[in-house]
């Protein structure tokens, strides 16, 4: 509800492309909520009102699932953080062990898909994945029931950890529902094993258009699919194609189309000439996997999964680590990147960047890490030295 | 006479006598004799003492580096003979292929360029490359990425042999739209393909005395196809106690490339991950211009780049690598057993790539293609063989 709107500025001015572009800004602030934000229209552009809103005193919940193996231990660190950060941020904390429901079809558990369905927004822990055990994935199980169809993982180097590539900065976006991973398999006649691999318009469109907004949102140049139509001529074909629509109507996104082994084969030798990848599946599996080893592995690399409806989770994409589980040895980097990228995506800016800074000059440091940074500190000192950064920043 | 011997034999006369079938040809199973294709199947006849080689021009920077070879094989006397065979790949009908899949058949090896696929034809044009390796079963496609002295490369001390199984898997070309909208592309895993790439795997790791081979899979997601794969492979390793058999998840494959590729010695994959996995580990040698690749069937092999780029934006400006076609030629004097000419052309690539001065744009240097092929034949000439200038 809005009680008072102030027009606080017009801007005029032309965009890269040399188009004009006049943004009106209003500013409101509610009585009854106490809240306050600003709309931005934005001429030419179709869709182009941003709405943002800040809740004054709200304090938002997120549902929380730390996970298995060394997931509770980081969850926990995360939760300190945010607590030393004080960022606006109620935990709801839920376990999503696979259950049979009636049928006899697996789902998760009715009680964490109430608590997402009502939070919107989630971060979770490392789960873990049989391999051929009887249930799916419990990764994949989440994706099924809440629609999430991008993974959105920006991959950056980070000062302070060395690897042998240096100025990383790029974004991959993977379709996340179908593609290769349908599941779909069966034994023709035994010895012969046919898979899968489904690509349909509806998603692809989906992913595509996605991968565009999220390129205007964030001031990226330019979106690339990968693609291997040369071999799968129809499917990746038809992503292909629903990717050149998408194109169309984001002309000051520039978009370019590359193979898959090309885009191996550059990436290892000069990856600053990607900026934003988008693909199938698969492809967006292994080229995921393979650009956060460029900036030094999982344990450092942030991921978001986008879902219909608005449900957003963030998660921490490396292993449970059963070995050194409890032990307080674990980095709790990857699932606290994760959190900031879920507080940008809530629009919690200050707060995201003040805990991003802190925790880039700890590792920056290099006086308190976690073992696989190249330190020999637990990680509940490592947590304690950003927390005590964020306290000095005060 | 044993009865191995007669066996060994009868399998070199085998090509002489029996008809070549390549369709409904069932695999032995793996614990008949080693057969291994490069070293006991003789080499093709030959007339006059030359051999007969089939050359594949293709595409893109293909039609230049053919005729370096050519050129180099004149200059070293190389005892060599090839049968040109264009493909137009402009052309929708398989006339050009199918040519040359039967000038493949009759003098049973031939190096190649990659042949452009447009990926805009409908799906009834298939990739010609691909037809080719399926019509003759080259089943093994094999890219050997070793760092090169001279060449400057993040990582350093890498030495991994990548077996990728080549003719099924998700390359099976079995496409169709159910409803509008709606695509399934087939991904074919059998048991005969799978162990019989498994076997060659573990027999090229021993015959080259390697001591590690990685299974490379996805079998958490697909447990069925990959399941299977992995299965044979384990099959397989059991025949071989003195190496060691592991397996690794693709994706945690391509991390631990990029951040410890010196960990890995010989991989085994199946056709889709084998394309990430080569191309990866052949950026992390020095790209596609240094690294050669060979694709061996059971009667027939086919040499080309490893990475199988036409390089259609460098065509015709005398820029390209010429590198990996010439060591891929290497491979193929290997084959046909002349391996004094394929020592001498390789240790005098090998001196050529040391000097960064001849390093053309792919290796961040200003030479040209013809320079590096001049400073070869200049190697060559120095080393002493009997050559001969135009």
């Amino acid at each position: 509800m809005f009680s008072v709107l102030f027009l606080i500025s017009i801007n005029k001015q032309q965009n890269s492309v040399g188009r004009k572009k006049i943004d009106f800004c209003f500013i409101f602030f509610s009585v009854v909520t106490g809240s306050w934000g600003y709309i931005k229209f934005e001429r030419p552009h179709q869709c182009a009102i941003k709405l943002v809103c800040f809740p004054a005193s709200q304090i938002q919940t997120v549902t929380l699932i730390p996970g298995d193996g060394i997931g509770p231990e980081i969850s926990n660190a995360v939760m300190k953080i945010f607590e030393a950060a004080k960022a606006p941020i109620r935990w709801e904390e839920r376990n999503v062990t696979a259950i049979r429901g009636p049928g006899g079809k697996w789902m998760i558990p009715p009680d964490a898909k109430e608590s997402m369905d009502k939070n919107k927004i989630g971060l979770k822990g490392p789960l873990k994945t049989p391999i051929a055990a009887g249930h799916p994935s419990m990764n994949l199980l989440l994706r099924k029931t809440f629609d999430l169809y991008a993974n959105v993982r920006p991959c950056v180097s980070i000062e302070g950890y060395q690897t042998p590539y240096t100025d990383v900065n790029l974004v991959t976006i993977r379709e996340n529902t179908e593609g290769e991973y349908s599941g779909i398999e069966h034994v023709i006649v035994d010895g012969v094993v046919q898979s899968i691999k489904l690509i349909t318009e509806q998603a692809s469109k989906r992913i595509a258009e996605y991968a565009f907004e999220y390129a205007r949102n964030n001031q990226r140049a330019s979106v690339t699919a990968v693609h291997k139509a040369n071999i799968m001529r129809m499917s990746d074909g038809l992503f292909l194609r629903k990717c050149r629509e998408a194109a169309e109507k984001y002309k000051d996104v520039k978009f370019t189309e590359m193979y898959l082994d090309t885009v191996c084969l550059n990436m290892v030798q000069d990856p600053t000439q990607f900026d934003v990848l988008v693909m199938p599946n698969l492809y967006g599996d292994i080229l995921s996997d393979l650009c956060a080893g460029l900036i030094g592995g999982l344990g450092v690399t942030p991921s978001g999964n986008i879902g219909a409806n608005g449900v957003a989770i963030f998660e921490s994409v490396h292993g449970t680590a059963p070995d050194i589980a409890g032990k307080d040895l674990a980095n709790p980097t990857a699932l606290l990147l994760s959190a900031v990228m879920m507080l940008r995506h809530m629009g919690l800016h200050g707060h995201a960047k003040k805990i991003e800074t802190a925790c880039f000059d700890t590792i920056r440091d290099r006086k308190v890490l976690t073992k696989d940074l190249g330190g020999n500190s637990k990680c509940s000192e490592f947590t304690e030295a950003i927390c005590q950064r964020m306290k000095d920043m005060d | 006479m044993t009865t191995r011997s007669v066996r060994a034999l009868s399998g070199a006369l085998k090509p002489l006598f029996s008809p070549r079938s390549p369709q409904g040809y069932v695999v032995a199973v793996c614990h008949q004799t080693h057969k291994s294709t490069y070293t006991t199947i003789a080499p093709p006849a030959r007339y006059g003492g030359r051999h007969t080689v089939t050359l594949i021009p293709g595409d893109g920077i293909g039609p230049e580096l053919a005729k370096h070879v050519c050129e180099l094989f004149r200059f070293c006397c190389v005892p060599v003979d090839f049968e040109v065979v264009n493909v137009d790949s402009t052309e929708t009908s398989e006339d050009d292929i199918n040519n040359a899949i039967m000038a493949i058949r009759r003098n049973g090896v031939a190096l190649k360029g990659n042949i452009e696929t447009n990926h805009n034809l409908p799906p009834s044009y298939k990739s010609r490359n691909s037809l080719l390796r399926t019509t003759l079963d080259l089943y093994a496609s094999v890219m050997h990425c070793q760092s090169l002295p001279g060449v400057r490369t993040q990582h350093r001390n890498i030495d991994i042999i990548t077996i990728r199984e080549n003719t099924e898997g998700e390359y099976s070309s079995l496409e169709h739209e159910n409803v509008p909208g709606v695509v399934e592309s087939l991904k074919i895993i059998t048991r005969t393909k799978s162990l019989r790439i498994a076997d060659y795997a573990f027999r090229t790791a021993r015959e080259k005395g390697r001591r590690r081979v990685t299974a490379v899979h996805k079998a958490n997601i697909m447990k069925l196809g990959d399941g299977l794969f992995l299965e044979c492979c384990k099959e397989v390793a059991s025949g071989y106690p003195e190496i060691t058999f592991d397996s690794m998840i693709v994706d945690n494959t391509t991390m631990q490339l990029v951040s410890r590729p010196q960990q890995f010695d010989v991989m085994v994959m199946p056709n889709l991950y084998g394309n990430v996995v080569s191309n990866v580990c052949a950026g992390l040698v020095g790209g596609p211009g240094l690294v050669p690749g060979a694709n061996y069937g059971e009667n027939y092999a086919v040499f080309e780049t490893g990475t199988r780029n036409t390089g259609k934006s460098i065509a015709n400006r005398n820029t390209a690598n010429p590198t990996a076609m010439l060591l891929a030629s290497c491979l193929l004097l290997d084959h046909l057993k002349l391996h004094g000419y394929a020592s001498m052309i390789r240790k005098a690539i090998l001196s050529t790539i040391t000097d960064s001065r001849l390093h053309t744009a792919d290796l961040g240097g200003k030479g040209s293609t013809s320079e590096m092929v001049q400073s070869i034949m200049d190697a060559i000439q120095s080393t002493g063989p009997r050559t001969q200038r135009h």
